[in-house]
């Protein structure tokens, strides 16, 4: 467990519920999804995670914090 | 001013035909649907034929003889409660043969009565004084040497007919000297609850009513729902507080604050204490019935644990310090302000209540959004029914569920999955349990044996026990075997639905991943019964899904909701009575608290933050500049916390410190807040980490309304002032005002007018449109005046229905050698979620404590004995409470209710959550089970919380005069 467990663990989760959806749908789900749920202070904190531990995301999820100009 | 309302008997319930008959009693001519008795008829003419059986919320009986009449061109005199009405029918009501025989019949009624009228409970609420004044009853001829029911003794020796009063109940007396055996008690059992706890046991004279097996009503199936109690026509079944207090002398008619099924009371009362709550017939949700909580569970209102006085205390180690309202609301809004200029606009924020008013829960966020300038306002419903909100609007439009409760006499086959409706929404499982005895089909998926499973009359057509945590798999495979075996109803779904969704659905639900057979060692489910049951349910008719928290609180309850939804469209099981997707919510305000706006990202009516027309309208009505991104939720309110860029929490009426999942997250996020607001009638949990207590209001104070799960708004009327002199929302609008927003309403319904005018779907609701109609159902608005009881009819609210891909994903929570079990939980009739109003009442004659039910061969694996005291350990907590071995538990799944915090149940919960909402997922924790005799850590830490957290100083002595 870290400071940034669960933020990885629900970025994961959503680009995982969209897995079903070509790439790119599912990477705009994703952004949209993030973009709509989450409070800014927990998207700078998927910015610190895509900078500092890329590997720990799904490389939807990233994509998505790419989309959201994150990172 | 308020008179003590009576609802009219018809004797006979309404007959549902369209054919009309027109005959004549008593020389006047009236028409009435075929179908109806002849004593409802009457009763329409306002003509009251004598009767004592016969009442209108059961079938007629015919036993009692009183209600005798003469029809010209037929024999004899025929009870009019059985005899139907017929086209030219001359009745008569009154003859003097007829009250000779009534008079006959009373008679013989009294001269086994004990004629103690003056000092009986039911003095002045008594059918039988009232019949034996209707028929000008004047002597009785036999006396009470022979036979009887009514003396202990008889001519000096014991009555072996005589049977003494039974008081095993907390809150109704049964007294058999009194009864009449009109079994009026026992129909209601059966009939109205479902429960057959009664019978008339014996012949002749030798009858008499039983409970269970002649068992005193505590230790029988009774559960207390009062419908016997209702039906009863003498003094035999009465409630204790009608014993103690006498009758009532007016009435104010109000809603239920406990679960989601929103009943209807008449709260009767003398002056302004409440002595007794009746449901109420014309209540558009329970039209007449009730369970043990909303009947009887309303003493809590009084406890003398509930806090009257604001208080306020600099760190929560310190004890509570009385102080006046003024002070406590000046209080808070400085430190939220010193917070903000701190930390930031972002660094406050609050958290709305389920069991509220809407009007309560619309000046909360209001002040959230305007006061505090920014979103971060949440609400419970977060921990249970966010999933249901996301998931519907996804593929149907609209946050909510699709029927009214009246749908489900319509039904043929029911689905039900994740939910206990007989324990967790008595009154409505009553009306399901009606139309499963009246021939419907039953589909249960729990991994628990729940009581509908199997129970008087009814028999699930299929229980498919299920391992926690794959719902969406088994959903999976019903639709597979819907689109496969070709039983999608091409036509509903070509005219309504989004075709390019579909077609990529169909696709991927046909793939052979999501096969019954290879899904099997997923679900543990059987493939052949899948199968069985999806062809039931796609080919019985009319399909309808009832669902609860066991699918939301799940880290896919989104998309089981959508995977629901996708089966209903498939099937075509959308838009029309006895079919739909319907959540049964946990609280009574859950509906209502989303619909105002609770969620961080939402406005009133499910509106985006973000959306640049709705913010704009709100900008102007409230005259200030809005925060266009969404806010923190419960979960991520936590976590800032813990981080430190959150600081401030107000909470309405909610026990976060009990209720949340992974409390010693939960309680180390509250220890880290500079301030926390508690606004609630106890000091409950989290109140042991507050810095301001602002005492409530019970709902028998409020004024407002309270939204089911039905949509249904029900109106909540006070039946006395605040006992703490202030309304909850006057509260709040005032901490608003002293942060420099003024908020100055007058009245509730100002409010609910401003909703109105915010809120599209609300457009058409007034106090005075709730006083005239009694309720709506919203939509309610210029297209529906009276609102709308069914939704998506002909067109779906966002235009066309959408087929939302539902990949199974297992959830991380897994269990392994160390945590082999997997731990549920949910709650029991009795009492109801953190127990805090449940606990306050005679109600713990049922569940005094949690335990945990394991199934027979994991208990004998650990040498588990039922009783024992184990300890219950998870990944991030342990707890230890009472084993009970239970065969309805599959082998694996272990289950506990969260009533009691001693208990501690979410000491164990972990942080996982919904990929969509951040719902908890309550339902899946890998745990072990072990023997042992000592409390937990976490409870010893408790104890001590709950003296030291929870003190009250002790005010300083003023001198004696
Ligand atoms: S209280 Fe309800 S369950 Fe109990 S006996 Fe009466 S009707 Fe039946
Ligand atoms: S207990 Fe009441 S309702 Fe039941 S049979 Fe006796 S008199 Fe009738
Ligand atoms: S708890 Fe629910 S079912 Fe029981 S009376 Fe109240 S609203 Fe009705
Ligand atoms: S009321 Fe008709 S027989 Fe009793």
């Amino acid at each position: 467990m870290d400071q940034f467990s669960d933020i990885k663990r629900m970025a994961n989760q959503i680009a995982t519920a969209f897995a079903a959806y070509p790439e790119e749908q599912a990477v705009k789900e994703t952004a949209n999804h993030i973009k709509s749920f989450w409070d800014p202070r927990m998207r700078k904190q998927l910015a610190e995670v895509m900078a500092k531990e890329a590997s720990a995301l799904n490389p939807v999820a990233f994509a998505a914090g790419k989309q959201l100009g994150l990172g | 001013m308020h008179t003590l309302i009576k609802e009219i008997d018809y004797g006979t319930p309404k007959s549902e035909a369209t054919r009309m008959v027109t005959l004549e009693i008593d020389g006047q001519s009236v028409t009435v649907p075929e179908g109806t008795s002849i004593m409802r008829a009457a009763m329409e003419l306002g003509t009251k034929i004598p009767k004592l059986c016969a009442t209108d919320s059961m079938k007629s009986f015919g036993s009692c003889r009183l209600c005798l009449v003469e029809i010209e061109g037929r024999k004899g005199t025929p009870a009019s409660c059985t005899t139907p009405v017929a086209p030219g029918l001359k009745v008569k009501t009154q003859t003097d043969h007829l009250a000779d025989l009534r008079k006959g019949v009373m008679e013989l009624y009294i001269s086994d009565h004990p004629l103690d009228c003056l000092t009986c409970a039911a003095n002045g609420d008594c059918e039988l004084q009232d019949m034996a004044g209707a028929v000008g009853l004047r002597e009785v001829r036999y006396g009470y040497e022979g036979d009887n029911h009514v003396f202990a003794k008889n001519n000096g020796s014991e009555n072996f007919r005589y049977q003494p009063k039974d008081e095993s109940n907390p809150y109704f007396t049964f007294d058999p000297s009194k009864c009449i055996v009109c079994s009026r008690c026992v129909r209601a059992c059966e009939e109205v609850q479902g429960t057959f706890a009664l019978t008339i046991d014996g012949r002749g004279f030798a009858s008499h009513v039983s409970a269970g097996m002649d068992e005193d009503f505590l230790a029988s199936e009774c559960v207390s729902c009062g419908a016997c109690v209702q039906a009863c026509p003498t003094a035999t079944l009465t409630e204790k507080s009608i014993i103690d207090k006498g009758q009532p002398d007016h009435s104010v008619v109000t809603t239920c604050a406990y679960c989601g099924v929103g009943c209807s009371f008449k709260a009767e009362m003398k002056g302004d204490e409440v002595v007794r709550m009746m449901p109420y017939k014309d209540g558009g949700a329970n039209e007449g019935h009730s369970c043990v909580k909303g009947r009887f569970a309303w003493g809590y209102a009084t406890h003398q644990n509930r806090m009257l006085k604001p208080m306020l205390r600099e760190k929560f180690t310190d004890p509570w310090r009385e102080v006046s309202w003024d002070e406590a609301i000046d209080f808070t809004a400085k430190r939220f302000l010193e917070i903000q200029a701190k930390h930031g606009i972002g660094s406050i924020g609050g958290i709305t209540s389920s069991r509220c008013t809407n009007e309560e829960v619309y000046v909360v966020q209001k002040m959230i959004r305007a006061a505090f300038h920014n979103n971060n306002v949440d609400t419970c419903a977060r921990v249970c029914h966010s999933p249901t909100g996301y998931g519907l609007r996804q593929t149907f439009g609209t946050s909510a569920g699709t029927q009214d409760f009246k749908s489900v006499d319509k039904s043929d086959v029911i689905l039900i999955i994740g939910a206990n409706p007989t324990d967790a929404h008595p009154v409505f499982a009553s009306r399901m349990k009606k139309r499963l005895r009246d021939g419907a089909k039953l589909i249960v998926i729990d991994p628990r044996r729940t009581d509908i499973v199997r129970s008087p009359h009814i028999e699930a057509q299929y229980h498919l026990p299920l391992l926690p945590g794959t719902n969406v798999a088994i959903f999976n495979a019903f639709a597979h075997v819907v689109v496969t075996e070709g039983l999608v109803k091409r036509d509903y779904v070509a005219e309504r639905c989004d075709l390019e969704d579909f077609a990529r659905w169909e696709k991927f639900i046909s793939d052979p991943k999501n096969s019954p057979e290879a899904l099997e060692a997923i679900t543990g489910v059987l493939a052949a019964d899948v199968r069985g049951a999806a062809r039931l349910f796609a080919t019985g008719g009319n399909g309808a899904i009832y669902y609860g928290l066991g699918v939301t609180e799940h880290s896919q309850g989104s998309t089981m909701v959508m995977a629901m939804a996708n089966l209903a469209m498939a099937t075509g099981n959308i838009g029309r009575d006895g079919v739909g997707v319907n959540p049964l919510r946990g609280q009574n305000n859950v509906q209502g608290s989303c619909d105002m706006g609770s969620f961080p990202h939402e406005f009133t009516g499910y509106r985006h933050v973000a959306d640049n027309t709705v913010r704009d309208l709100f900008e102007k009505l409230w005259n200030v500049e809005l925060d266009a991104e969404p806010g923190l939720r419960i979960p991520n309110m936590f976590n800032a916390a813990i981080e430190g860029t959150f600081k401030g929490l107000f909470v309405q009426g909610e026990d976060i410190a009990q209720s949340d999942p992974n409390t010693k997250h939960v309680n180390s996020a509250l220890e880290s807040l500079e301030c926390l607001v508690v606004q609630d009638l106890f000091l409950n949990e989290t109140a042991a980490f507050a810095h301001v207590f602002l005492p409530g209001t019970s709902f028998l104070e409020k004024d407002g309304t309270f939204t089911n799960a039905e949509r249904r708004i029900n109106r909540v009327r006070p039946v006395m002032a605040p006992k703490q002199g202030m309304q909850e929302w006057e509260v709040v609008a005032r901490i608003a005002t002293a942060m420099g927003y003024p908020m100055g309403y007058t009245t509730e319904s100002e409010i609910m007018d401003e909703i109105a005018r915010v809120t599209p779907t609300f457009a058409g609701v007034s106090f005075e449109k709730l006083d005239r109609l009694g309720s709506v159902q919203w939509p309610c608005n210029d297209a529906a005046p009276e609102g709308t009881p069914i939704m998506h009819i002909g067109k779906f609210v966002r235009g066309k229905g959408r087929f939302m891909v539902t990949e199974f994903v297992p959830t991380d929570e897994r269990t392994n050698r160390f945590f082999p079990l997997i731990l549920t939980t949910g709650r029991i009739l009795s009492q109801y979620n953190v127990g805090a109003q449940t606990r306050r009442t005679a109600n713990v004659a049922w569940h005094p404590e949690d335990v945990l039910e394991i199934h027979p061969h994991d208990a004998e694996e650990r040498g588990i004995k039922d009783g024992a005291m184990v300890s219950l350990t998870s990944r991030v907590g342990a707890i230890t409470l009472r084993a009970v071995i239970a065969d309805r538990m599959p082998q694996g799944v272990v289950y506990t209710t969260f009533h009691h915090p001693v208990t501690g149940a979410n000491v164990i919960t972990t942080n996982n959550s919904d990929w969509a909402t951040n719902c908890p997922e309550y339902k899946v924790t890998a745990v072990q089970v072990t023997v042992s005799n000592r409390p937990s850590d976490w409870q010893a830490e408790w104890e001590q919380r709950e003296t030291e957290h929870k003190r009250v100083a002790i005010k300083p002595l003023v001198a004696a005069e």
